[in-house]
């Protein structure tokens, strides 16, 4: 009987020794020492035997789950030393399961229970889990007792916790980790990037490693350390060091420079230039972006005014508000199918049959009444488009309303550092390539666009062969109208919807109709593309205003040489 | 005397002598204090309307943009009653309160001046006037016509209003000119500066009306109208089509900056809002309503469009919108000749037609 538990007691103390001290030559020590020592280790064997009858699990486990649960229930020791002990032991370990109790220890949410284990308490669910998988314990062991943590185990906790996560196998925590590391200023945060830099493959993460490396190496005593970190700096183009870049190139209050090696300012400066025009090309291609978007709902709003402008020769004022409800069905059908994720892809034919009947039915009561008379035509549907305001703003209110983006288009494409294209804009400008191309395919390659075009060119001819004019006239301004409603959906990914969404886009749509000249998809293209890039391009440098302002002059100017716009053909319309 | 025969009729002249009868001398005499600032402020929209008229019902150009001159006049006016109370604004600093409110140390150079009454006055009609003048040979130089014109004239409206909108401008950003004191060192909260301002403005009114009466009258009015019937024939005959537009359109403007300047003190304030394009467009509903090329309807247009918009706006403010909405499909679709022509068909009277004296085509102009 005595035998037996001895040789139990070995085995337990065989385990946890090698871990301890990671000594596999303590063998021999450990077994010379056993014999004297004999009767103190049989009562410590009772202790542990009984900790391992609560363990069937870990009896089946190998020795390093062991070694690890092991370790991790000492953070729930009563005393620090202990403590420092075991996160040392988890240091040693390097198994990136042990992060969440190294987190939970930090935070002051791992309790012990009364079987001794350590416990994750949840603070959000408040449930009880274990460290390593997560599970959720129940029954839980109560009483439960919370460990208390000092700063010194903290500070000790930090970079093994960091270590830790940098060899975690989510990429979005080695990034994490990379960053605080290089933020925290430990003694070994240099040692422990560099060795993460040199086993980490993703590329992303290798960039915030380099950096992190660098913004450690900023602080070195050695100067080439320096010089190589500005080195990297410069080239990343990273504006998140541009002040302390400054701050190496200045001086200090008594008018001595902050950084003492001339060849080290030297190459702040030129890093600091560097971020600063890398920061210029990623505001630029920003810009462009944001102005390709611009172009995008310019276009939108200007292809079904210009092909309704080239065929019947009447502006329709109302037009804006096509797009304004085009937003606003988007955002009734997202009521309607409250949390569907694809409710965006039903509003796109919702949007367009809707504004698309609108305008049918106000060419039938109305616009065809004045096709002779295109300046009242002007005043008949600005007074429309008066009620069309008001209507919406008594059923859905003042305010503006938003609607959500989708989870597909939720983030961004990273282009290079600092630089993120919103997946919304590249969608808002797939789409309205996708709907150019579909409205040039109606026009050129179908039997309806054909009747079109000839009513365009003669409609006294065309009806003499016996094209039913007036039908044309109705669904040409049905398709304006719905193209302009397919404008709407897209705007509603891009800001607000409010009652006079339309108003701040109709000048500027009627504008690229002058410019690009009355129906011409390919004018129509060209001057929406223009107006908006070079809108939001002008921006930056004199402002929103002055931008609208150079280019309303710009407009005036060319239309002096070229009153038919930019691809002029012949229509009813003759400027 | 001749020249008078031309421009009236006597029975007209007399008609005429009667309504300035009635609006300068007895109506300051019966209408309560409260009115009188109101019905002043309709007498400006009346000669805003009669430059409208002038531009559109007689040369065929529908400008969106007579809110931009109406305001800019009103701006110049607003300037010199700004600088005539320099020292006793809230900060009792000599600049403008909201300059200093923006921590301005100086008076912007396009300031200089407007403490002086006579030049605000030159100004707020030469500065729009040259701006029309400018804008115009532009765009009548390169033949834009119908809706391309009033599409650009809107875009400049729009232009001008976002410009003015912003605090660095020096118009005072979004809340204008206000705060206004005195003009000419008599008190605007006096009621008998009221009644005088109301008297200037009424006279102002005739004196646009013979003066416009006056011009599409003579032999320049009626190559105008040429032009906008038929403005490549009346080229081929000899006449410039592009310097008679041009005419007419900076008088139009001058005209209806002397309606903003006149406007500016009664109302006490002046901001950006009153130039947005929508402002412009309502001019064109006033002269729609009354009538196109008759004058005294296109001031009746503004009285009863405005008329209708006091009452409605306090009596059921939703429903504004809508009413106008609807007289601007309703003129437009059942009285392309406004209420001058519905009233000449349905009483074919000699009164009616020698006031509206109908000089529209069988067709409308486009």
């Amino acid at each position: 009987m005595r035998k037996l538990h001895g040789g139990e007691v070995r085995y337990a103390e065989w385990g946890i020794g090698r871990q301890v001290n990671s000594r596999p030559n303590n063998l021999g020590h450990v077994n010379g020492v056993r014999l004297a020592h004999w009767q103190r280790r049989l009562l410590t064997s009772v202790m542990v035997a009984v900790a391992a009858t609560a363990l069937p699990a870990l009896a089946q486990a190998g020795p390093l789950e062991d070694s690890l649960t092991e370790a991790i229930d000492g953070l729930g020791a009563a005393s620090d030393d202990k403590i420092n002990e075991s996160i040392g032991k988890l240091g040693a370990l390097g198994d990136p399961r042990a992060i969440a109790a190294l987190d939970a220890l930090c935070d002051e949410r791992l309790r012990v229970g009364t079987d001794g284990h350590a416990y994750v308490w949840d603070s959000k669910t408040r449930d009880l889990r274990s460290p390593l998988t997560g599970q959720v314990v129940n029954p839980e062991p109560r009483p439960l007792k919370e460990v208390e943590v000092s700063n010194e185990i903290r500070r000790v906790a930090f970079p093994v916790l960091a270590q830790l996560k940098l060899g975690s196998p989510d990429a979005a925590v080695r990034l994490a980790a990379a960053q605080e590391l290089s933020n925290g200023g430990s003694a070994e945060a240099p040692a422990l990037l560099r060795g993460a830099l040199a086993r980490e493959h993703d590329s992303n993460v290798r960039e915030a490693l380099t950096l992190a490396i660098a913004r450690v190496d900023l602080g070195s005593a050695d100067a080439s350390a320096r010089l190589a970190a500005l080195e990297v700096i410069g080239k990343s183009g990273d504006d998140d060091f541009l002040s302390t870049l400054q701050q190496i190139v200045g001086q200090g209050a008594d008018g001595k420079p902050n950084e003492p090696d001339p060849r080290v300012r030297a190459a702040a400066a030129r890093a600091r230039n560097a971020v600063i025009s890398h920061q210029r090309v990623v505001g630029f291609v920003g810009d462009l972006l944001h102005g390709l978007s611009l172009a995008s709902v310019l276009l939108f709003a200007a292809l079904g005014l210009a092909v309704t402008f080239g065929l019947l020769g009447v502006i329709n004022m109302a037009h804006g508000e096509m797009l304004m409800l085009g937003a606003y069905a988007t955002y009734t059908v997202q009521t309607a199918m409250h949390g569907s994720r694809f409710n965006l892809l039903v509003a796109i034919p919702v949007a367009f049959l809707s504004t698309a009947l609108v305008g049918v039915l106000l060419e039938r009561t109305i616009i065809r009444h004045l096709y002779k008379r295109p300046l009242e035509t002007l005043l008949a549907t600005w007074g429309i488009s008066l009620g069309l305001i008001q209507t919406v703003r008594l059923i859905f209110g003042a305010q503006n309303v938003s609607v959500a983006n989708p989870d597909w288009l939720a983030g961004g494409l990273q282009i290079a550092h600092g630089l993120v294209l919103p997946w919304t804009r590249i969608a808002v400008v797939g789409f309205v390539i996708v709907v150019a191309v579909a409205v040039w395919f109606i026009l050129q390659r179908t039997r309806f666009g054909l009747e079109v075009r000839a009513v365009t060119q003669n409609r006294a001819m065309a009806a003499c062969i016996g094209i039913p004019t007036k039908r044309v006239d109705a669904l040409v301004f049905g398709l304006g109208s719905g193209i302009a409603g397919l404008g709407g959906v897209a705007l509603s990914q891009l800001g607000n919807v409010g009652p006079e969404l339309g108003q701040s886009y109709i000048i500027d749509s009627f504008m690229v109709v002058v410019l690009g000249g009355v129906g011409r998809l390919a004018g129509a293209v060209a001057a929406a593309l223009g107006l908006g890039v070079v809108n939001k391009l002008l921006e930056p440098l004199a402002g929103a205003v002055l931008g609208k302002i150079a280019i309303l002059v710009f407009v005036i100017l060319f239309i002096q040489r070229r009153p038919q716009g930019m691809f002029a053909i012949k229509g009813r319309v003759e400027a | 005397m001749e020249r008078l025969r031309e421009i009236h009729s006597p029975r007209a002249w007399m008609l005429l002598g009667g309504a300035a009868l009635l609006i300068a001398v007895v109506i300051p005499l019966v209408a309560p204090e409260y009115m009188v600032p109101l019905l002043g402020k309709f007498l400006c929209f009346g000669i805003a309307a009669l430059a409208m008229d002038l531009v559109w019902g007689y040369a065929g150009i529908l400008s969106l943009g007579h809110g931009l001159f109406f305001a800019l006049g009103g701006y110049g006016m607003g300037m010199y009653l700004m600088r005539v109370i320099a020292g006793e604004g809230v900060y009792r600093s000599n600049l403008p309160d909201f300059m200093v409110f923006l921590d301005w140390k100086q008076l912007p150079w396009y300031w200089h001046g407007f403490q002086s009454f006579p030049f605000a006055m030159v100004m707020s009609l030469v500065a729009p006037g040259l701006l029309a003048l400018v804008f115009g040979w532009f765009m009548f130089r390169s033949r834009i016509r119908g809706v391309y014109l009033s599409i650009v004239t809107q875009a400049l409206t729009y232009a001008a209003t976002l410009f003015f909108f912003q605090n660095a401008a020096g118009f005072g950003g979004n809340n204008g000119l206000t705060d206004f004191k005195r003009i000419l060192g008599a008190s605007l909260h006096d009621p008998a500066t009221r009644k005088i301002l109301y008297l200037a403005s009424a006279i102002a009114l005739f004196g646009t009306y013979l003066l416009c009466r006056f011009v599409v009258t003579s032999r320049l009015g009626r190559v105008v109208t040429a032009v906008r019937d038929a403005e490549l024939k009346s080229r081929f005959c000899g006449y410039e089509s592009t310097n008679f537009k041009l005419f007419i359109w900076t008088l139009s403007a001058i005209l209806c900056a002397l309606a903003g300047a006149l406007y500016v003190p009664q109302v006490g304030i002046i901001n950006p809002s009153e130039m947005q394009p929508s402002n412009s467009i309502e001019m064109a509903i006033w002269v729609a309503v009354g009538g196109r090329g008759t004058l005294g309807g296109a001031v009746l247009g503004a009285w009863l469009v405005n008329g209708g918009k006091s009452w409605l706006t306090a009596a059921l403010p939703s429903a504004w919108l809508y009413a106008l909405g609807a007289l601007f499909v309703a003129v437009t679709l059942f009285l392309p000749n406004g209420l001058v022509g519905l009233g000449s068909k349905l009483f074919r009277s000699k009164l009616v037609r020698s006031v509206g004296r109908l000089r529209q085509p069988s067709r409308p102009p486009t």
